[in-house]
């Protein structure tokens, strides 16, 4: 059988910034399935009951456990991001290569205000106390 | 005839199931995390302090439960076609291609069953 075409990789392309948006989209992808698995074990810690749940929150509640969370947070703000980025794309949309750089930029901006908004009221306890 | 057709006639087109695998299941579910996403963050941040009081008394109310089967069980197949396309795209060879396949979809079946036994759980009242 005739090879079929592959997708080009990524060292056939002259680099430009929107493509460290797709892979950074990719990438923080592939970091949210991972947060995914720490949700499941949050949520069966906290179905065990309020020992177990204990045990696993004051885990995470560690110094590297909270840079990871942290981590998480910052994915999962981008991919959100990106995704509408996508979905503009999907339905034809956006696709003009200064339209494409514009919406980069804005979605740079926008993951970055909201992420430091969300960081803020989730890593500053006060903050959420009324 | 179209390009299309000629292309396939030359084994250069499409393999024709990859437009309908992927518009249909990733991007519908990407629509669906919109909103349960942006709800989940939400929740998170009115559980104030993650005490285990706050995760019960909030998966005990019903809708709240459901969102929660929904989201949990909508990632866990947004998150599965995500990886296979990240598969399909680094993994080469038949066998190990195969392989990472296979692990993914059983780990995302563990992910999904696990995240919908807790929040059942908890919402039935048996935690």
């Amino acid at each position: 059988m005739p090879a079929r075409p592959l997708s080009p990789h990524l060292s056939v392309y002259r680099f430009a910034y929107t493509m460290s948006l797709s892979i950074l989209h990719r990438a923080t992808g592939i970091a949210l399935s991972a947060g995914l698995l720490m949700l499941a074990c949050w949520l069966m810690s906290a179905a065990a009951g309020p020992e177990s749940y204990l045990r696993v929150t004051s885990a995470l509640g560690k110094g590297p456990f909270q840079i990871v969370l942290a981590g998480w947070l910052l994915s999962f703000v981008y991919h959100l991001g990106a995704g509408v980025r996508h979905i503009f794309w999907d339905f034809g949309y956006g696709f003009e290569k200064a339209q494409a750089r514009r919406s980069g930029r804005w979605l740079v901006l926008a993951a970055v205000v909201v992420s430091a908004g969300l960081l803020y009221a989730f890593f500053c306890p006060t903050a959420v106390r009324p | 005839m179209s390009g299309a057709d000629v292309r396939r006639g030359l084994r250069r087109g499409s393999a024709r199931n990859g437009v309908r695998h992927w518009l249909a299941l990733h991007r519908v579910s990407a629509f669906a995390l919109l909103p349960l996403s942006v709800w989940f963050v939400g929740s998170l941040l009115s559980l104030r302090g993650f005490g285990h009081e706050a995760v019960v008394s909030w998966l005990s109310s019903p809708w709240q439960a459901v969102l929660a089967c929904l989201f949990v069980a909508t990632s866990a197949w947004h998150s599965k076609m995500g990886v296979q396309v990240v598969i399909e795209d680094y993994v080469h060879g038949h066998g190990t291609k195969l392989l990472a396949m296979y692990a993914s979809q059983f780990v995302h079946v563990l992910v999904a069953a696990g995240g919908l036994f807790a929040v059942l759980k908890i919402a039935f009242g048996m935690h």
